[in-house]
């Protein structure tokens, strides 16, 4: 992998990262460890400083005026860039199908016209990593018992597929386990975790007795939103399994001196 | 105004500024590649999936087949135009529903079937007799014709005439209204035999 | 006698309630679990199910985009075979014509075939205040009106009672109910054959819906499993349809593409034991008086709205219902709506309109917006985006009051999220607001959650101070 370099092609490739509002307030590591497993595939990753959120949370709660500022700065942070990725499918899934409903609803063509192009270009991280990069081993090292699950967003607005599964068998010392329903939403839905405290607990408690089965030591998901639900309700209920993102595992590598298999 | 300008008129206002009809792409129209015989076995292998007794047999057979159909105990009627003798039975005079009520039996013809679906259709001419008919009593010997069966749906509409009534059957009726288990006859014949007829 | 939707709470509140009842959960959860199975192995069946979609998809939105003259010609071709053919613009005015047909033939009972439309209008108390009997044949139809309680899914209204609730019912309610009734399934179906069969024989009037009406041929279509329809549709002698206005397909044909998608969404099988198609009157054969009864009752409302228009294609087959997460929690009663789960979620307030009640407006927040329904929909609704334009059209119809505390933390998350040096700013209390919320707890989220840590420092921070090369 180590050879595998996107600076050696013709043009050099300027990739941005859209670290999420999410990850920025309160995962912080895991934007730094999409930063560090980039740079080890060979990506030199820039973080615009002007960028703040996607939009989708005041989308999805019905507050699209107030998503049209956003979208600007979104789109005034990106523009230039050849590639932006993001750890999360929900972000590249609401730029690819609500940036244009947010453009409309502003009435202005121009932002609808560079946000339409922006947003072939936005790639959430393990489309960047398969489809972009053309990478599935990425030479990481994470020697525990996994469960995945698919988030989503992810899997039906964004359609990943196979891709993050792809990657997590490649990591050495990686057991995967399968989770029944995988499939099945975890409850959170943004305000809906609110709005329907209830119900979302009711639904996110089917997801974690359905994680717990697995007898995984951690649960991987490719967005933040989803694994803070399930990882809130697996913490008070004391379970000991840790929820990661996918960046977080793909990051790992055998540490120096060969590590404990 | 009356409700029906009123309606046509709001309709006209909701679709102001709409964009054009599509095209209407009919790509699931995929050519069958099964021969004749494995239409039939199809068919036969489906009816019988909805708790049917479904047999085959040859033209001739026919007669027998229906009379070792039918219940030896009571009445049992049949459509005018049925082109099968059938011992004892009575022809339909436009009986009325409770006459039908206390028939046990009946028998018919079909007008079309479905392999994919194992459906017989009824278009309810002369040897299918009227709707009451083939819906009151409690077994219902329906006899098919081998080049009655279709592949599939699409296949079968073109044989339809829309005007007709049309009854599709599908197995005996059944429900599964109480906690999704599938209860094999309710208001209509509890019993579907078919009888496949060579041709 | 059944009871009514009128005046539900909206929905959280009682979706809490049927959260509280473990009965109804796990009905639900055997319920959708197993018709999801069923329909997800009859649909593998078919190669061609996504071309099916697309077409079932393509013809619905042709309907709907030339209604006008599609249902002029539906009613040129009802009236040529002998149909009589009402408008009604809204529940009110399509009761009252019912009503008026049962009394031009002295009935005082009807009966009825299972019809969404005919619960939507209210159409069984409308007919109790003029003194007509309305008898529910469907057997899950017959266990709700029973049991005087609501339906809670559009294709099994009863899916929240298990059979021994079932049986309690009919040995209560039911005069003739055989007196050692075990629970059996099949004994409880063969006792509502018992007490249907003599209202099947005597009734004059039945009442049914339609779940197709053919323009070009005036053919209308009852898809069924129990032969309940049939009775209604054969035996009287006068036949009254209610039919809602987009339900309409242009051309027999077309029958082939939803004759395919229905059964195969809906029950999860290959094909339903009983389909009627009838055009206006035969002779000799079946009714001899045939009215058909083309209801608006908000679908041009429906039609106007531009996202949402879609919702018309739906042909209520309960594929959503069953895919539905929060459905699969709550159950139907929560919408407060004839039409539940995803579907009854946006189509409620399209045809009652956003802003005509807070629980109109509750519904298109029952949603998680995770796409279970529109990956089953056989004409492709895409209930996501549905919803969040409507959640969009709730948040401006109350724009004019009082701001809610929400409204107040989206204006500041505006402000806060188009410039960064704002949102730089905002995170150094990140600490402080999780703070908050631990401390103060038993908010909606910390109830059953635990929240996250917070970070020494944002991810921005990070960056700035170490250019992103720790
Ligand atoms: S919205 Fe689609 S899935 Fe839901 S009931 Fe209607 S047709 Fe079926």
């Amino acid at each position: 992998m180590d050879d595998f370099d996107v600076r050696g092609l013709v043009q050099p490739m300027r990739v941005a990262l859209q670290v999420t509002c999410i990850n920025d307030a309160l995962y912080p590591d895991t934007g730094r460890n999409v930063v560090r497993l980039l740079r080890r595939l060979g990506v030199d990753v820039e973080f615009p400083a002007a960028q703040t959120c996607c939009g989708q949370p005041m989308v999805n709660t019905g507050y699209i005026n107030e998503a049209v500022p956003v979208l600007r700065t979104f789109v005034d942070a990106f523009a230039g860039y050849d590639a932006v990725v993001t750890p999360s499918g929900s972000c590249a899934g609401s730029v690819r199908h609500q940036h244009a409903i947010v453009s409309a609803r502003a009435g202005d063509p121009l932002l609808a016209e560079r946000s339409a192009d922006l947003a072939p270009r936005v790639f959430e991280l393990s489309e960047f990593i398969v489809d972009v990069l053309g990478v599935i081993d990425v030479g990481a090292w994470f020697p525990h018992t996994v469960a995945y699950h698919p988030t989503c967003h992810s899997l039906r607005m964004l359609g990943v597929g196979d891709r993050p599964t792809k990657l997590l068998e490649a990591v050495e010392g990686l057991t995967l386990l399968p989770l029944s329903e995988a499939e099945e939403c975890c409850g959170f839905g943004g305000t809906f975790a609110v709005k329907n405290a209830g119900t979302s607990v009711a639904i996110g408690e089917d997801k974690v007795r359905n994680v717990l089965a697995t007898g995984a030591d951690v649960l991987v998901a490719g967005d933040r939103s989803c694994l803070t639900h399930i990882g809130g309700l697996l913490d008070r209920q004391r379970s000991g399994v840790r929820v990661m993102h996918l960046a977080d595992v793909l990051a790992q590598t055998r540490p120096p001196g060969g590590g404990r298999r | 105004m009356s409700a029906r300008a009123d309606i046509i008129g709001d309709v006209r206002r909701a679709l102001a500024g709409a964009p054009p009809a599509p095209v209407i792409e009919r790509n699931y129209l995929a050519p069958s590649t099964a021969s004749t015989g494995e239409v039939i076995e199809r068919f036969i292998e489906r009816v019988a999936d909805y708790q049917a007794v479904v047999e085959r047999c040859d033209a001739n057979e026919v007669a027998k087949r229906i009379a070792r159909a039918i219940p030896q105990e009571g009445a049992v009627v049949v459509p005018a135009g049925l082109s099968w003798q059938v011992p004892g039975a009575v022809e339909d005079t436009g009986l009325s529903a409770r006459e039908l009520d206390a028939v046990h039996a009946v028998v018919t013809a079909a007008t079309a079937g479905i392999a994919e679906t194992g459906t017989i259709l009824l278009q309810h001419g002369e040897a299918e007799g009227r709707r009451a008919l083939s819906l009151v009593p409690d077994l219902h010997v329906c006899v098919i014709r081998e080049d009655q069966i279709f592949a599939g749906v699409p296949e079968v509409m073109s044989q339809l005439d829309p005007r007709r009534p049309t009854t599709w059957i599908s197995g005996p009726s059944a429900t599964s209204d109480i906690e999704l288990i599938r209860v094999e006859g309710v208001h209509g014949p509890r019993t579907l035999h078919v009888i496949v007829v060579g041709t | 006698m059944t009871g009514t939707f009128v005046g539900m709470p909206a929905f959280p509140a009682a979706a809490r309630d049927a959260l509280d009842n473990a009965q109804l959960r796990a009905n639900l959860d055997h319920a959708t679990s197993t018709i999801r199975a069923k329909r997800a192995a009859v649909v593998g069946e078919l190669e061609q199910w996504e071309a099916l979609r697309i077409a079932g998809a393509a013809i619905k939105d042709d309907v709907l985009l030339r209604l006008d003259d599609h249902l002029l010609t539906l009613e040129s071709a009802l009236q040529d075979a002998g149909a009589v053919v009402h408008w009604a613009r809204d529940a009110a005015e399509a009761c009252r014509i019912v009503a008026e047909v049962a009394r031009a033939h002295e009935a005082d009972e009807v009966v009825k075939v299972k019809s969404m439309v005919t619960q939507e209008i209210g159409l069984n108390e409308a007919l109790a205040a003029e003194g007509i009997a309305a008898w529910e044949t469907d057997l899950a139809e017959l266990i709700v009106q029973l049991g005087d309680d609501l339906p809670s899914h559009i294709l099994v209204p009863a899916i929240h009672r298990n059979r021994s609730e079932v049986r309690e019912i009919f040995l209560r309610e039911m005069p003739d109910a055989p007196p050692g009734l075990t629970d059996d399934p099949a004994r409880l179906a063969e006792a509502a054959r018992m007490h249907l069969r003599e209202k099947f024989l005597r009734a004059k009037v039945a009442v049914s819906g339609a779940n197709f009406a053919v323009a070009e041929t005036g053919t209308l279509v009852v898809v069924e499993s129990e032969g309940n329809g049939r009775m209604c549709l054969t035996l009287p002698d006068v036949l009254v349809s209610v039919v809602g206005i987009e339900k309409v397909v242009p051309s027999w044909r077309d029958l082939e593409v939803f004759l395919q998608l229905l059964p195969r969404s809906s029950t999860g099988e290959r094909m339903n034991p009983y389909t009627s198609t009838w055009s206006g009157v035969t002779a000799g054969d079946g009714p001899q008086e045939v009215h058909v009864v083309l209801l608006d009752n908000g679908r041009t409302r429906a039609l106007a709205d531009e996202i949402g228009r879609q919702a018309l294609r739906c042909i209520r087959c309960s594929a959503c219902l069953n895919a539905c997460p929060v459905y699969e929690r709550v159950g139907g009663h929560a919408y407060g709506s004839v039409y539940p789960g995803p579907i009854g979620a946006i189509l409620n307030p399209l045809l009652r309109g956003v802003g005509s009640s807070d629980q109109v407006d509750s519904l298109p927040y029952a949603s998680t917006l995770c796409g279970a329904c529109y990956e089953v929909c056989p004409v492709l609704i895409d209930i996501p985006s549905v919803l969040v334009n409507l959640r969009a059209q709730v948040v401006d119809a109350h724009r004019s009051g009082l701001p809610k505390a929400e409204a107040v933390a989206m204006k500041t998350a505006r402000a806060t999220l188009s410039s960064s040096w704002r949102l730089a700013l905002a995170e150094r209390f990140t600490r402080i607001g999780l703070g908050a919320a631990r401390r103060f707890g038993a908010s909606a989220w910390t109830r059953s959650r635990d929240l996250p840590e917070a970070p020494q420092e944002s991810f921005r921070k990070w960056w700035r101070r170490t250019g992103g090369r720790p």
